[in-house]
């Protein structure tokens, strides 16, 4: 395992070309295009201020640059450098911006959601579309690019209209049985949509493309319900974490809940593998005492290597507990996802924060648990193969995948704190974005796949 | 008491029982010697008796007190004292037999007397003590009258103070209830209270928004605007089209072809997984009619079995399954056949199953329960410990054998000593023949340990029969299926002849296996198990275990042994013949290698007179 040299970030601004030639960075009001092999620069682009969001286009050749202070969005194209694209959306603000999946149409929200623009950079046309919901996931387009779901508000209630992204015609318009809706996502196959209520009540709403409501599921009443939700790539589960704790599979055929997953503090099953992240002291005579401890306090995690040791189950891991009193209580599923062959999902307790329970799906169990000295900040699958990679907020990154898991220091000169990572497509490399840092971190495919008896693909 | 008191003198009361009393301590009768004991504790008295007496009779008044006493005694009962006057004037006369005789009474009656106070006496202690006891007891029990009556008083004080509590906590749960259903209604309240405000507050917003909506958006704010530089090409290299209802239109027509698509594709998918369901049902199907097939067989031979029309109706199934082998045709009657069918076939499976786990735990406890039987380890000790004794002694003949040849050859070339060799060989064959004797003798001890051995053997295997004669039918049909058993048979005799040690003992297995042969070939009922036996019962362990290989083989073997009495009947004499022969033929420098053969017919007999009537 190879690590670039450090980079320059801000914002967390920095991702792959979703060709995966290309890696785009941000660093204030600079935007920086790198080829991912060489991770020279190719190209120099200059904002007009602080970008704030930054997104590649589908077709990999525009970026573009939010400056939602400004209400400002600018457009490069890696093609033509001297090709230049600004939108102003004036007095009404920005607050969202984002690519429609062709590449040639830009959404974006005003303030206060009065409206979506959605500018072309093929013709002169704009479209507006009144009444966008202010929700957690109001915009959702099917994976092929061919439609967007939109949640809408109107007279106290929540609509879905669908629209066809070719000419943003609108498909369907039809209202949903929610209270508040709170965020919707289409099926990888692009037929059915998942709406889901707020956290107030426990919904689940299924729609056809057509507007049909195929199914409704509600687990419980009265507590608090939804908090993340995931479809497999498959299209065949909709994982549906909710504030009691659990998981809960909805099946493709009937919409009825395949099986459910707790995440007790305590894993007691014999067959379940629990990894758990041990601090190796340092070797003595290092140097260690001679630090000062106040300088050791500074750098807490930096200086001492982990490994992970098999704990023996019955284990009971590290619980938060969380203040009732207060709103968003930090309890419940709130990260979950699928590893992209399906065969795996990784969720989060926030209530344990330290741990990540990893899920067979093929075999509905508990498979793995990782527990780590720090709260988990983020995970994501490798999208070639069932490996995850998981970072603390600490100077290192953990990578797990069936055949076992390690930890990894992040080399270089003082604290590099990993919020954040991101896969390359290949699955050969992967960005650590710290708060403002960023590397990459090559990951030898011949050794990493024959370690994980995978079978190399890549043509 | 109380009538002595009254009739005797008020003045002398105390004092005459004193006198009864020491009279008769005074004057004892040789013959109540013993009494004295019983009296001794009055003996310090005696002082003031004698005193009393001087003052009772005197010198002077002897008259009167004889008088009196005899009044006295003529009241009480007792013959006068006085002789019966011959005449009235006649002067009455002391009868000194008379008093003597009276005396003696009141001797015994005071004995009596004694004897009885203090029976009564030690009564009267027995009584006070069973009073005292008695009165414990009701004391005792009183109180424990009484603290149970308390105790009583407690609990239905406790259980008044529960049911309080009980009630009190109803009255809670009630109340909490109630409270529930408050607090439900409150929150409904609120919730319906909020979603009016909210409502309230989104409309207010919402006309917030038109508002700002129509301030930002109307004045034709010049600064909202696209500054590109040139416009770009579409992603598809098409222009951008008009909107018109015809790309509306085809937009629908595409959207449904989508969903057509992937209702297809799901479609497939089921209908793929179907023909992999229904491929494994077939497979399940075929399975377990060839698996239940072969067993069916016997039931339906023994014709007990209910489940024999459920067969004919497999085997119905099974040409069913032939004639609609075309699965793909999935109407609802295949569907329905197939889903019977094989519901049929299960339950017979399960109830196969059930029955098998039904024996073999009947077994298994039956197995356990008989201890009295001896046990296999047993069996196989003894004849392992006999078999070693037959070795030793074969040896012992064989070098007596080589002995009396060496003495033989010796005496042949010397012709000096032929005199001294007639002598010897006198005194030898004197010896022999003695040896001999022991010999036999030690011959007929081991034939009848043998022989009661094997009868023990026998009753073991008679007791297995009683509880695995159901078994065994079944493990005999096994076995006649079992038809390779014959040659493992023949091998096994090989194996017998290779077991017996010398050369002409080989030869006379060989010599004697067409005899014992002959009489199976007489039974020709079940040539197998005859053969069996004539091997399996003489057999050493080591045979046994060569024999009993498997665990089937086994029980057939001992089923067989079972079964033989029956069948044999009809050779019974035949094989005895030939063992008789067979002992007479063969030399008795050798004879103990037969003890098989003997054995073998004793074991058989003894089945014959164990299982005949």
């Amino acid at each position: 395992m190879n690590f670039s040299e450090v980079f320059k970030l801000s914002s967390l601004l920095c991702k792959f070309s979703p060709d995966g030639k290309y890696l785009a960075s941000c660093v204030q009001y600079r935007l920086v295009v790198r080829d991912v092999s060489t991770l020279q620069i190719l190209q120099l682009y200059t904002c007009l201020d602080q970008v704030q969001h930054m997104e590649w286009s589908a077709d990999s050749l525009f970026i573009l640059c939010a400056m939602y202070k400004r209400g400002l969005v600018q457009v490069w194209s890696l093609e033509q450098p001297e090709w230049h694209c600004k939108i102003d959306e004036g007095s009404a603000g920005l607050v969202a911006s984002c690519w429609s999946p062709d590449g040639r149409h830009i959404l974006n929200t005003t303030e206060f959601h009065l409206r979506i623009t959605v500018w072309s950079l093929c013709t002169k046309s704009v479209s507006y579309i009144k009444y966008p919901k202010a929700c957690q996931q109001g915009i959702t387009f099917t994976r092929d690019g061919r439609y967007m779901a939109l949640a809408e508000r109107r007279d106290c209630k929540d609509y879905v209209s669908i629209f066809v992204c070719s000419d943003w015609q609108l498909l369907r318009h039809f209202d949903t049985d929610t209270q508040d809706l709170a965020g919707m996502e289409w099926a990888p196959n692009g037929c059915v949509l998942a709406v889901w209520d707020s956290c107030l009540e426990y919904k689940m709403l299924l729609y056809s493309l057509d507007g049909r409501l195929l199914s409704v599921y509600s687990a419980y009443e009265w507590s608090l319900g939804i908090k993340s939700v995931a479809w497999s790539p498959s299209s065949q589960f909709l994982a549906v974490g909710s504030y009691d704790g659990k998981v809960r599979l909805l099946n493709h055929v009937t919409w009825k809940m395949t099986t459910e997953f707790g995440h007790p503090a305590a894993v007691s099953n014999p067959k379940t593998v629990v990894y758990r992240e041990a601090e190796k002291s340092p070797p003595p005579g290092l140097g260690h005492l001679s630090f000062p401890p106040s300088r050791a306090g500074t750098r807490p995690l930096a200086a001492l290597e982990s490994k992970y040791e098999i704990a023996s189950v019955p284990v009971s891991l590290q619980t938060l507990k969380p203040a009732a009193d207060r709103a968003n209580p930090r309890m419940g599923v709130g990260m979950l996802a699928f590893s992209h062959d399906s065969y795996f999902l990784a969720t989060r307790n926030d209530n344990v924060p330290n741990a990540v329970w990893v899920w067979d799906i093929q075999k509905l169990r508990l498979f793995v648990v990782l527990e780590q000295l720090a709260p988990v900040r983020s995970f994501q699958w490798d999208p070639q193969q069932p490996r995850l990679a998981i970072c603390t907020a600490g100077s290192k990154v953990y990578l797990w995948s069936p055949a076992g898991c390690m930890s990894v220091q992040v080399p270089g000169e003082g604290d590099f704190p990993v919020l954040s990572l991101c896969w390359h497509s290949s699955g050969d490399s992967l960005a650590l974005l710290s708060k403002d840092h960023f590397c990459l971190c090559f990951l030898e495919p011949a050794e990493g796949r024959a370690a994980l008896g995978q079978q190399d693909s890549r043509t | 008491m109380g009538d002595w008191m009254t009739v005797t003198d008020p003045g002398l009361s105390a004092e005459s029982k004193n006198i009864s009393q020491y009279t008769s301590e005074t004057k004892m009768s040789p013959s109540s010697l013993y009494s004295q004991q019983v009296l001794c504790s009055s003996v310090p008295l005696s002082k003031n008796v004698h005193s009393f007496f001087s003052a009772f009779c005197t010198e002077e008044n002897i008259e009167q007190s004889i008088s009196y006493l005899d009044q006295e005694l003529t009241t009480f009962g007792f013959p006068s004292l006085y002789e019966e006057p011959k005449s009235k004037e006649a002067k009455k006369e002391l009868n000194i037999v008379a008093v003597l005789n009276c005396m003696n009474e009141l001797l015994v009656l005071q004995r009596k007397n004694l004897l009885a106070q203090e029976n009564v006496e030690t009564q009267n202690l027995k009584l006070g003590s069973d009073m005292d006891h008695l009165q414990s007891c009701y004391a005792k029990l009183k109180e424990q009258l009484e603290t149970s009556r308390r105790e009583i008083v407690g609990l239905q004080e406790r259980d008044r103070q529960l049911q309080c509590k009980n009630r009190n906590l109803h009255q809670l749960l009630k109340n909490e209830k109630d409270e529930v259903q408050k607090l439900q209604n409150i929150i409904a309240s609120r919730a319906t209270q909020y979603n009016h405000d909210m409502k309230r507050k989104e409309r207010e917003y919402n006309k917030l928004k038109e508002r700002l909506h129509q301030l930002v958006m109307s004045k034709k704010d010049k600064k909202i605007a696209m500054d590109v530089l040139n416009y770009v090409g579409r992603a598809d290299g098409k222009r951008g089209s008009w909107r018109t209802g015809k790309t509306e239109a085809r937009n629908e027509d595409e959207m449904y072809k989508i969903l057509l698509n992937d209702y297809e594709y799901r479609q497939k998918q089921i209908l793929m997984e179907n023909a992999e369901l229904k491929k494994v049902l077939q497979q399940m199907k075929k399975e377990m009619i060839s698996l239940l097939s072969p067993q069916k067989k016997k039931p339906r031979e023994k014709a007990d079995e209910s489940t024999g029309t459920v067969i004919s109706d497999v085997e119905e199934d099974a040409g069913e399954l032939s004639r609609e082998s075309m699965w793909d045709l999935s109407c609802e009657t295949v569907r329905e056949q197939l889903t019977n069918s094989i519901r049929k076939q299960w339950r017979i499976l399960k109830s196969h199953v059930e029955k098998l786990d039904n024996q073999v735990s009947k077994v298994h406890l039956e197995g356990f329960n008989d201890k009295d039987v001896i046990s296999r380890q047993d069996h196989e000790q003894e004849t392992e410990k006999l078999e070693l004794e037959i070795q030793q002694c074969k040896e012992m003949i064989k070098t007596q054998q080589q002995l009396l040849q060496q003495q033989l050859a010796t005496a042949c070339d010397d012709d000096t000593t032929s005199l001294f060799r007639d002598c010897y060989l006198l005194e030898e064959k004197e010896r022999l023949k003695e040896e001999w004797s022991l010999f036999k003798e030690q011959k007929k001890n081991f034939e009848r340990e043998r022989r009661s051995f094997t009868e023990a053997a026998i009753r073991l295997g008679l007791e297995r029969k009683a509880f695995e004669e159901e078994r065994a039918s079944w493990l005999k049909q096994q076995f006649l299926n079992m038809t390779t058993f014959d040659h493992q048979n023949s091998e096994n005799v090989k194996l017998l002849s290779a077991f017996s040690g010398s050369s002409d003992q080989d030869n006379r297995t060989v010599h004697s296996k067409p005899q014992q042969k002959k009489p199976p070939s007489v039974s020709h009922g079940s040539p197998v198990c005859t053969s069996n036996v004539t091997k399996s019962l003489p057999a050493s362990p080591t045979l046994d275990s060569c024999q009993m290989s498997s665990c089937v083989s086994e029980h057939s073997s001992i089923s067989v042994l079972n079964i033989t009495p029956e069948e044999m009947k009809p050779n019974e004499v035949g094989r005895e013949c030939t063992n008789q022969t067979w002992s007479v033929a063969s030399r008795p420098g050798s004879q103990e290698g037969c003890y098989g053969g003997c054995s073998l017919t004793y074991t058989s007999s003894h089945v014959q007179k164990d299982d005949l009537p």
